[in-house]
């Protein structure tokens, strides 16, 4: 199992992004993505995704193209960007239960429950969560991850709006994924603190097409 | 497969009757645009039951215009569409999950609402079951066609105007076919069955090729 990129390059409108982008993740492995504002995160998390098509190079999942297995891929793989796809009108408990059956999986109720509680949401399962704080619905999408047994983790800055026991709780559960076997990308500002040798960084800026 | 389509069905549904000002937008409307004619223009029997099939199924189309704009709009906004599109279930079924919802919320009222039609307009019996019956035929057609110009305006600015002048021309054989057989039914031989057929092959081919069509242009407004 691993996800190996190739030769990528990405435009966005007129402008290159980035180009001759190619890194290897195994299982057990953590990739930082770094890089200034604008520097393609978010097209290149898109991207490996399968949302947004790269210009050249090749997305590999278990050694075939993305683009041949895209069932199998999206099967494998957890995306959360900087939406969190919860509905104002549905309470956490369906906003969860919802998402992460889209995804593929299925979880009981008691499952989902104890999720919330994990995310320190305990007591607000059935308010709607639009009645929530925007840390709070954050959290709400962030328990998705407690959940969620794909092997790979894409997360665009998953840190942001959450306070300093979230921020501690969520590198908890990205460390445990990554102990068990687990992938994930990282977009963030923040440090998980990991053992060395399991961590990548990628930045962005060296890739930089130059005008 | 199934599961999915019934849980995005479920949702869409809850979601509509915890708001349901949406669905009384489009009915009201309706009901309004029906009603204003006969003010208008007179209440002359004859010419009533002349263009009651024409006026009800107008009215019908500019109401589903209506709620075609919020059809992905909500879920593109909060980033729900980008994991429907990352879902390991075809996006093609998901969508028309959401046609489905669609229809049951704004097509549907329409087709239960109809009798009010039949009695501004001073219709036969027998003529509002057929005009019901066109609907019920009809307003799938409708949301299924306008799903494809909701999806290939997502995203844009003002999108809704867009979307009228895309599907607007595409609404025509429903028009057509529709309101011929309420006019049949109404004032000639009362012989509706070349209008049903049409409308149904329309209603087949639309079931066939909007949901698949609207999951393409999903994909280009979301890239």
């Amino acid at each position: 199992m691993s996800l190996s990129v190739s030769n990528l390059q990405c435009t966005r409108g007129d402008y290159p992004l980035f180009s001759g982008l190619s890194f290897q993740l195994e299982p057990q492995q953590l990739l930082f993505l770094q890089g200034q504002n604008g520097s393609g995160k978010t097209t290149l998390i898109r991207t490996l995704c399968g949302l947004f098509l790269a210009d050249k190079g090749d997305i590999c999942w278990q050694d075939k193209k993305i683009q041949t297995q895209l069932e199998t891929y999206r099967a494998a793989l957890f995306y959360l960007g900087h939406f969190n796809a919860i509905k104002g009108d549905l309470t956490a408990l369906e906003n969860l239960q919802f998402n992460h059956d889209l995804s593929g999986q299925h979880a009981d109720e008691e499952a989902v429950l104890d999720a919330l509680e994990k995310m320190g949401l305990f007591g607000y399962e059935d308010v709607p969560t639009r009645q929530l704080s925007q840390g709070q619905k954050r959290r709400v999408a962030l328990a998705r991850l407690i959940l969620n047994q794909s092997p790979l983790w894409i997360l665009d800055e998953p840190f942001v709006a959450l306070d300093a026991a979230a921020v501690e709780l969520l590198q908890t559960i990205i460390s445990k994924k990554i102990s068990t076997g687990g992938m994930a990308i990282l977009t963030t500002h923040q440090v998980v603190p990991l053992t060395k040798g399991k961590v990548q960084h990628l930045n962005l800026d060296d890739y930089k097409v130059q005008i | 497969m199934l599961n999915t389509f019934f849980m995005i069905l479920q949702r869409d549904v809850k979601l509509a009757l915890r708001r349901r000002s949406e669905i009384f937008t489009v009915l009201f409307f309706f009901i309004i645009v029906v009603s204003l004619f006969p003010l208008g223009i007179g209440f002359d029997e004859k010419m009533l039951q002349g263009i009651a099939p024409g006026v009800a199924w107008i009215a019908a189309l500019l109401a589903s215009m209506l709620a075609l704009e919020r059809l992905f709009e909500a879920d593109y906004a909060d980033g729900t569409l980008e994991q429907m599109l990352l879902a390991p279930q075809p996006l093609s079924v998901l969508v028309f999950a959401k046609i489905t919802a669609h229809w049951l919320l704004t097509g549907l009222p329409l087709v239960l609402v109809a009798p009010v039609v039949g009695l501004l307009y001073h219709l036969e019996a027998e003529t509002v079951g057929v005009m019901m019956f066109m609907l019920l035929l009809g307003t799938p057609i409708l949301s299924m066609i306008g799903a494809i110009g909701a999806a290939l305006t997502l995203g844009l600015r003002g999108g809704g105007v867009l979307i009228s002048l895309l599907i607007l021309p595409l609404y025509l054989p429903v028009l057509v076919y529709g309101s011929g057989a309420v006019y049949e039914s109404a004032l000639q031989s009362g012989n509706i069955e070349p209008h049903t057929l049409l409308l149904s092959a329309f209603l087949l081919l639309s079931l066939i090729f909007a949901p698949w069509a609207t999951a393409a242009a999903l994909k280009i407004s979301l890239e």
